[in-house]
């Protein structure tokens, strides 16, 4: 029998891998919704002679979020006024928010919506009757004036299980398959030699042959998503596979920008979503489409009470709109179970024996009834099958039927991404127009400097979740950002013509920096018999455990319910900065250990910003994603504002700061 | 659900360098083990249970079982996709079978316009590929 003190997988990694060098005018990292609006904009606007690379370190037909599909689009303004998503996001996201960037995706949004439509995504529509249609029912399209079918005021209903495949494709064609390069991992930006604060390029290595890649750029986008596997999940088996986010974001985007110096805002800001239990399916179609109500242990529809209502007037004004923000619902679920009152169901019986009842009232007879349901049952599973087999592979082990039964609810553990519910993210400018606020200060205040979503570092532009302080866009409006920051590039690009990136060092130096845990394992894996248990290195798998142990215990996981306080996070603190310098003596003996080490290293950072951020705001904005025990209420009047660090990677220090932020659609009425 | 692979249904993609499995997987989880000419899942607890991979397997030799660490056993949910619908069925673990076809594309596979004859110069305002004049808001703050 052979020792098992070997690499793990297929690929083993060497010690000197090929260095491969690269010169592009743009350097598109990630291939996910934002990423694509961007490799479908960008050539549109570039001279021929621009050159261009996309890298994503996985397949792009499915990377990133909305790889398995998703059954709708929750962005999608139509016929409502703009001014109205603006205020429903700053209200869902508890009045911190830039309404300029907010603004500004609202009125690119649709032409996205549109191009999917016609790129073949089935959307459903109305049809004369008010009945639902399937998307591929002829029906006049959205451009032709269309009726989609609206679950919520801005979300539409699609048949979206090839979602990404149709959106990856005309992105692929724009740019050129030859100016994609897919399975390759970027471990970290790099900062120009000589001019101060501005991007040069970006080090990364292929997930399938010993290379090492090293570009220099004049202009980057870093898009690689949102972070996953930052707390400890609920599942910690095999299921920990199963998190609501994608489990391969690992927090890349947030982690590269820090570390070149970009300006981050509202990293405090988690999303902790309520979801099916375990098989964290989507709550959203129930809940909106088809009216479900959650119900407590006692049977009592809680979130309608008077308790309720009493508890969410102390969250002024946004307890009282009309739809309660995100964080609040959670809030009052998570009351209920902390009083005993669990657990907590989704009412699917009721709600769709309602959809039946209502039908037989209305007259119709028992044989039209049984088509209806039928009807009806597939919207149901679909929603499922679309964007969650998991959650349809769950309920048939346990034999649940949502006709006959509810199914459980409860808050997951806490993700970090800035394009769903959440708003966590990087500081960017908005749009050089006149209504967008003119700040003084440095660019860490202001809303604009030029290039509409570029990062306070020269030349670096986010998308998608990487942006803060500007959640809901989710799938379509980060393919729209996407196409907002492609012509950005190309005109910084024109305006910096001259400029010619060089790299601090070598290229051979920083692919022995990336390939640093490969070394590391072929020089001591011979210290023990067995490749996981050594005394002079760590695994990246044993490392990403104790990384969601620390802060799920001292970080407000699901461990405290979501609670914790100044001691608790400084604790914190103090064992990432442990992790931080043992992830240092993380070892990897193949390719995609070799990624799982950097994921990590990102993990690591990513969540530390997160906790430093949480230090710093002395309340709790978010009840419900996370409470502060020190400080466990909302204060309007000192707290209503952004707060935004600032790593210097020469003095490699932190800095938080307090951000003012402007209203600019009005604020009377509120919602 | 982690996926896994039937070996007897499995041929390697018939020795090709690059597995129609491992291309897929967003999360890296499939090799190939050459000796065998077999894929396996190299890290079933960090499977997000996506289907890419059974989805694409020319062979069907990729099926996916619950998670053991909370799904009971017995259900089974499996997809046949083709390029305009997919058809899933849904086993439970007590027998009971359910099949649902939902479409997937509207368009033929390859037919998305990229629009890549436009091209467009002012770059000094906000107005993207293909859009008409911008607003800006009104309704402002005071
Ligand atoms: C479970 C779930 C349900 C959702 N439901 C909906 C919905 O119903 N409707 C809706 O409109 N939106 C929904 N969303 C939101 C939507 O998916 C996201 O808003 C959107 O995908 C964000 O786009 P992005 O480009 O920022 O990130 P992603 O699409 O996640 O793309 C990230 C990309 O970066 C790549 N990458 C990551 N790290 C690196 C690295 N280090 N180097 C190179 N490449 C890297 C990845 O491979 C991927 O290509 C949902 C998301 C999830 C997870
Ligand atoms: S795609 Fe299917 S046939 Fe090809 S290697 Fe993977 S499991 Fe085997
Ligand atoms: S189901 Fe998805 S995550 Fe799991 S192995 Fe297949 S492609 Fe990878």
């Amino acid at each position: 029998m052979a020792l098992p003190n070997k690499p793990m997988g297929e690929l083993p990694a060497v010690a000197n891998p090929e260095v491969v060098e690269h010169d592009v005018d743009v350097l598109i990292i990630g291939g996910g919704m934002a990423a694509c609006g961007t490799a479908f904009e960008i050539k549109k606007w570039a001279p021929a002679d621009l050159k261009i690379k996309l890298v994503d370190k996985a397949a792009m037909e499915r990377s990133g979020a909305v790889a398995q599909g998703l059954s709708a689009i929750n962005t999608y303004i139509g016929e409502n006024k703009i001014e109205n998503y603006v205020k429903m996001v700053r209200n869902d996201l508890m009045g911190v928010v830039r309404e300029d960037l907010i603004y500004d995706l609202g009125r690119h949004v649709d032409e996205s919506v549109k191009l999917f439509e016609e790129w073949g995504l089935p959307i459903w529509k109305k049809d004369e009757q008010g009945e639902n249609l399937l998307g591929d029912k002829p029906a006049p399209t959205l451009r032709e004036g269309g009726t989609p079918v609206r679950t919520g005021k801005w979300q539409i209903m699609i048949n979206g299980e090839s979602y990404k495949c149709i959106v990856a494709e005309p992105a692929k064609t724009a740019l050129g398959e030859e100016n994609i390069m897919e399975r390759v991992f970027i471990v970290k930006l790099i900062l120009d030699k000589n001019k101060e604060n501005q991007i040069a390029g970006a080090v990364g290595f292929s997930t399938r042959e010993n290379k090492v890649h090293v570009f220099r750029c004049k202009t980057a986008l870093c898009a690689c998503g949102g972070a996953v596997n930052i707390f400890r999940p609920r599942s910690t088996g095999e299921g920990k596979g199963r998190a609501w986010y994608p489990v391969w974001n690992a927090g890349s985007t947030y982690t590269m920008c820090a570390q070149v110096g970009a300006t981050l805002t509202m990293m405090e800001n988690r999303f902790t979503p309520a979801r099916f239990k375990d098989g964290y399916g989507p709550v959203g179609a129930w809940f909106l489409l088809f009216k479900a109500k959650v119900q407590n242990g006692l049977g009592e529809f809680y979130a309608n009470s008077d308790a309720a209502a009493e508890e969410l007037a102390k969250y002024m004004p946004y307890g009282k709109s009309a739809v309660t923000p995100t964080c609040l619902r959670n809030h009052l679920l998570l009351n209920e179970l902390k009083a005993g009152r669990g657990p907590i169901y989704m009412a699917t019986d009721v709600a769709l024996n309602a959809f039946l009842d209502e039908r037989r009232e209305a007259g119709m007879d028992e044989k039209a009834v049984k088509k209806f349901w039928k009807h009806l049952e597939s919207e149901a599973w679909e929603d499922f099958l679309d964007m969650s087999v998991g959650q349809a592979g769950l309920w048939a082990g346990m034999n649940i039927e949502p006709e006959k039964v509810g199914s459980e609810i409860m808050p997951t553990e806490p993700y970090m991404l800035g394009s769903h519910s959440g708003c966590c993210g990087i500081w960017t400018s908005g749009p050089d127009e006149d209504w967008v606020p003119t700040v003084d200060g440095p660019r860490s205040h202001q809303y604009k400097w030029g290039y509409n979503r570029m990062t306070t570092v020269d030349g670096l532009f986010t998308a998608g979740d990487g942006v803060g302080a500007s959640g809901h866009k989710f799938s379509s409006g980060s393919h729209a950002e996407g196409r907002i920051v492609a012509k950005q590039m190309v005109k910084f690009c024109r305006d910096n013509a001259d400029f010619k990136p060089e790299l601090p060092k070598s290229a051979q130096e920083y692919a022995d920096e990336v390939y640093a845990p490969v070394k590391r394992y072929i020089e001591h894996v011979g210290a023990s018999t067995a490749a996981n248990v050594n005394p002079n290195y760590c695994k990246p798998s044993g490392l990403m455990m104790r990384l969601m142990k620390a802060t799920d215990e001292y970080g407000g996981g699901v461990a405290t319910y979501y609670m914790t306080s100044g001691k608790l996070l400084n604790i914190c603190l103090d064992l990432l900065r442990m992790l931080r310098e043992d992830a240092e003596l993380m070892a990897a003996g193949d390719l995609h250990e070799l990624m799982r080490a950097w994921e990590n290293y990102h993990r690591i950072w990513c969540v530390e910003t997160h906790i430093r951020h949480i230090e710093f705001r002395k309340e709790s904005r978010y009840p419900g994603f996370y409470y502060r025990s020190d400080y466990p209420n909302l204060d309007e009047e000192n707290w209503k504002a952004f707060v935004n660090s600032t790593f210097d990677p020469k003095a490699q220090e932190w800095k938080c700061e307090k951000v003012e932020c402007h209203n600019i659609v009005e604020t009377d009425p509120w919602v | 659900m982690p996926s896994y692979v039937d070996p007897s249904k499995c041929d390697g993609c018939k020795g090709g360098d690059k597995t129609a499995c491992m291309y897929i997987c967003p999360n890296d989880l499939m090799v190939l083990n050459k000796d065998e000419m077999k894929a396996y899942n190299q890290e079933p607890d960090a499977c997000w249970e996506c289907y890419s991979c059974v989805k694409i397997c020319p062979q069907g030799a990729i099926a996916v079982r619950g998670y053991d660490d909370f799904v009971p056993m017995g259900g089974v949910v499996h997809p046949m996709r083709s390029s305009d619908s997919i058809m899933w069925t849904v086993k439970f673990r007590n027998g009971n079978m359910k099949r649902f076809k939902f479409p997937i594309r509207t368009t033929a596979e390859g037919a998305a316009n990229a629009y890549t004859d436009v091209t467009c110069d002012n770059l000094d305002d906000e107005k993207l590929a293909l859009e008409q004049d911008l607003p800006a808001p009104t309704m402002l703050a005071k």
